[in-house]
């Protein structure tokens, strides 16, 4: 029956039209599984396959057609539909449907506001259900959130969820959108919250085609950092508006601005803050190198990273951490994130099983990009800050060798190096021995990030390179 | 009353199926034992035969960490994409035998070559190959410019190199070494001259 059932799908899939990114689809969220399902028109009715709702909450679920009824069977509830008719019955009851049901290729589709009334008595739980935004919660599943400004300098919105959240974090001209589009955040008491502030004066909550969205207002460009496994994120002015308040707002995620000698960047060098970006590689999904059968590498990358933070902090030089818990972040965002907080200098973090010490990259520059005027090439934005990556390089190089750590420098095709407007190194570290469970040392590790920060702080005044 | 010849006639036949059904179970066991996976796991050797050719390639050798280039004498067909493919064959032939210096996953294969006016090669692998990969910056910078290299230093006029895994777009090899752009040689020269170079 299964695999009946399997077979039908893919025929009716077959001659569904093709889905695209715009496709409307609907979000259901259980407390077993999140997932969404294409919604489908039929005769300006929003439709959605029955079956494919419920068959992953349920162990036994199936349907069979016979003629023009469609039967269905979930745990131990029956169901039955007539084509064309929109009266079904459920548990022996009648139910009417606000819409005809359809049987397409042996698949049963309903109305998709039907399924306020008909889940509640096939599943037998409480149904909360957004016809408008197409987000359907089984039982009691939402993830609640808060927002409180912290009135410190400069300002931060924290913001805590009830459940771990990993959105897609974009921005543009005055706003950082935070997309949820498997997790059941739902609206606080109000969806505009103000929060008298020059800097975040406001965040609004809204959802639409089964996805949630926050999008914070901001007058100056802002960023987030995830942190409390995913369960806090924080926003606040990118650290470069920080330092240089004069400076006009930008907003991150916006066009870079030009690398050009004749723009000169709003603080001159030497008076400008020491301002590192520390990115733990990988996470989430990517967990980067098994290291071994328990170590994965964006463990170590994030252990590595929280160390480097402090050293450098301990050091004077303030450091953003791009990733402080198991988020997944793209290429792309991470060197959006690092050029839109304007850094003097950003580290790569990545752990190896194999080899000893430490290896040193810069980025290795594609063919092909062009720099004109005020626009720069993605792929090869690095290009007028290698010889500052380079003299990183050459100080924390310095430094590890000092330490008798094993160090070696070279080109490295590693993204996003390529992308990014400043200083760029990444730093693998291998175990300094062959048993790779000791890249897990603490005192390893401190001795690695220690030699880095003291690299880094010897060549700082080298490292400003004008925008 | 049933002729007597219907009766051996369909006796016959029942016991031909019945003896053809047995070999049949029989073959089907057979087959299920042998591996698909043991088939594809050969490395394509370059052809035995034809004219021979000096080439030089370049070995990656993990440790420690470095970029040889070795001398080989291989057969190779005139066509110049033959070339490019069968040159790469005869590198990957290495790492997938017996005591290789960087091994690779088994049945990594690079399942074309594309050489494209004006200067760009097109090195197409396998899924095998890319999957399996070790996940690492520099086991996987070795990879790309092992491949590059011997590219560049065996048929004339690369500029830029792409690569493909399963004729399709990848962002890394393995997590690492990045895939999304095109390689310039003149870039992978002076990583191949850093890798040389045993620190």
């Amino acid at each position: 029956m299964r695999l009946g059932t399997i077979l039908l799908a893919l025929l009716s899939v077959a001659t569904l039209p093709a889905g695209s990114a715009d496709e409307k689809k609907i979000t259901i969220y259980s407390t077993t599984t999140n997932f969404s399902l294409p919604v489908y028109d039929r005769n300006n009715v929003e439709y959605i396959g029955l079956l494919e709702v419920i068959e992953p909450l349920g162990r036994n679920v199936n349907s069979r057609t016979d003629g023009q009824h469609w039967k269905l069977r979930f745990n131990d509830v029956d169901a039955e539909f007539t084509a064309g008719k929109s009266r079904a019955k459920v548990r022996g009851r009648d139910i009417d449907l606000p819409g005809n049901f359809l049987l397409e290729s042996g698949r049963g589709l309903v109305p998709v506001t039907s399924l306020g009334t008909l889940l509640p008595r096939l599943l037998g739980t409480l149904i909360t259900f957004n016809p408008t935004s197409r987000r359907l919660f089984v039982g009691n599943v939402a993830t609640h959130f808060t927002a409180q400004l912290s009135r410190s300098t400069p300002p931060r919105l924290v913001m805590t969820f009830s459940s771990p959240v990993n959105p897609t974090i974009a921005t543009e001209p005055g706003k950082l959108r935070m997309s949820f589009n498997r997790e059941p955040v739902v609206a606080p008491g109000t969806s505009t919250l103000t929060f008298d502030d020059a800097a975040i004066p406001s965040a609004v909550f809204s959802e639409n085609n089964g996805a949630a969205e926050i999008a914070v207002n901001g007058t100056v460009a802002l960023m987030a950092s995830f942190s409390n496994d995913g369960r806090t994120i924080t926003i606040a002015p990118a650290p470069q508006q920080v330092a240089s308040p004069s400076a006009p707002a930008e907003v991150p995620g916006t066009a870079s601005p030009a690398p050009s000698p004749s723009q000169p960047s709003a603080a001159a060098p030497g008076v400008r803050h020491f301002f590192a970006v520390v990115d733990a590689s990988h996470g989430g999904d990517d967990r980067g190198a098994a290291l071994s059968d328990k170590l994965a590498e964006k463990d170590v990358t994030l252990s590595l990273a929280r160390r480097l933070r402090q050293e450098l902090e301990s050091r004077g030089m303030a450091t953003l951490l791009l990733r402080d818990s198991d988020a997944t972040l793209s290429f792309d965002q991470r060197a959006i994130f690092t050029n839109t907080a304007h850094p003097m200098v950003y580290i790569a973090l990545h752990a190896a099983s194999d080899g000893k010490g430490v290896r040193l990259y810069t980025a290795m520059i594609p063919a092909g990009g062009e720099n004109n005027g005020p626009f720069v090439a993605w792929d090869t934005a690095q290009i007028h800050f290698l010889p500052a990556s380079q003299i990183a390089t050459q100080g924390v190089a310095a430094e590890l060798a000092r330490r008798q750590i094993l160090v070696r420098t070279l080109p490295g095709p590693i993204r996003p190096l390529n992308n990014v407007i400043a200083a760029a190194i990444a730093v693998e570290v291998a175990p300094p021995g062959a048993d790779v469970m000791d890249l897990n040392l603490p005192a390893y590790q401190q001795n690695v990030v220690s030699a880095v920060a003291n690299g880094l702080a010897a060549v700082r005044d080298r490292l400003a390179v004008p925008r | 009353m049933i002729p007597r010849q219907f009766l051996i006639a369909s006796g016959v036949l029942l016991a031909a199926v019945l003896a053809l059904g047995i070999y049949a179970g029989r073959m089907r066991g057979r087959a299920s034992q042998i591996s698909p996976a043991v088939a594809s796991r050969q490395p394509v050797a370059p052809p035995v035969s034809g004219p021979t050719e000096r080439v030089t390639l370049y070995v990656a050798v993990d440790e420690p960490g470095i970029l040889r280039s070795q001398g080989a004498e291989i057969p190779l067909p005139s066509a110049r994409q033959q070339r490019a493919e069968e040159l790469l064959r005869a590198l990957l032939a290495i790492y997938l035998g017996k005591d290789s210096p960087h091994p690779l996953a088994p049945g990594a294969e690079v399942r074309a070559v594309y050489l494209v006016t004006p200067g760009v090669a097109i090195i197409d692998l396998n899924s095998a190959f890319a999957n399996g990969h070790r996940s690492g910056v520099l086991e996987e910078e070795l990879t790309v410019a092992s491949l590059v290299q011997t590219l560049v230093a065996n048929i004339p006029d690369i500029l830029r190199v792409k690569i493909l895994v399963d004729g399709k777009e990848r962002e890394t090899l393995a997590g690492h070494a990045d895939l999304s752009d095109f390689y310039d040689t003149g870039a992978v020269a002076l990583l191949v001259s850093q890798l040389q170079a045993v620190q």
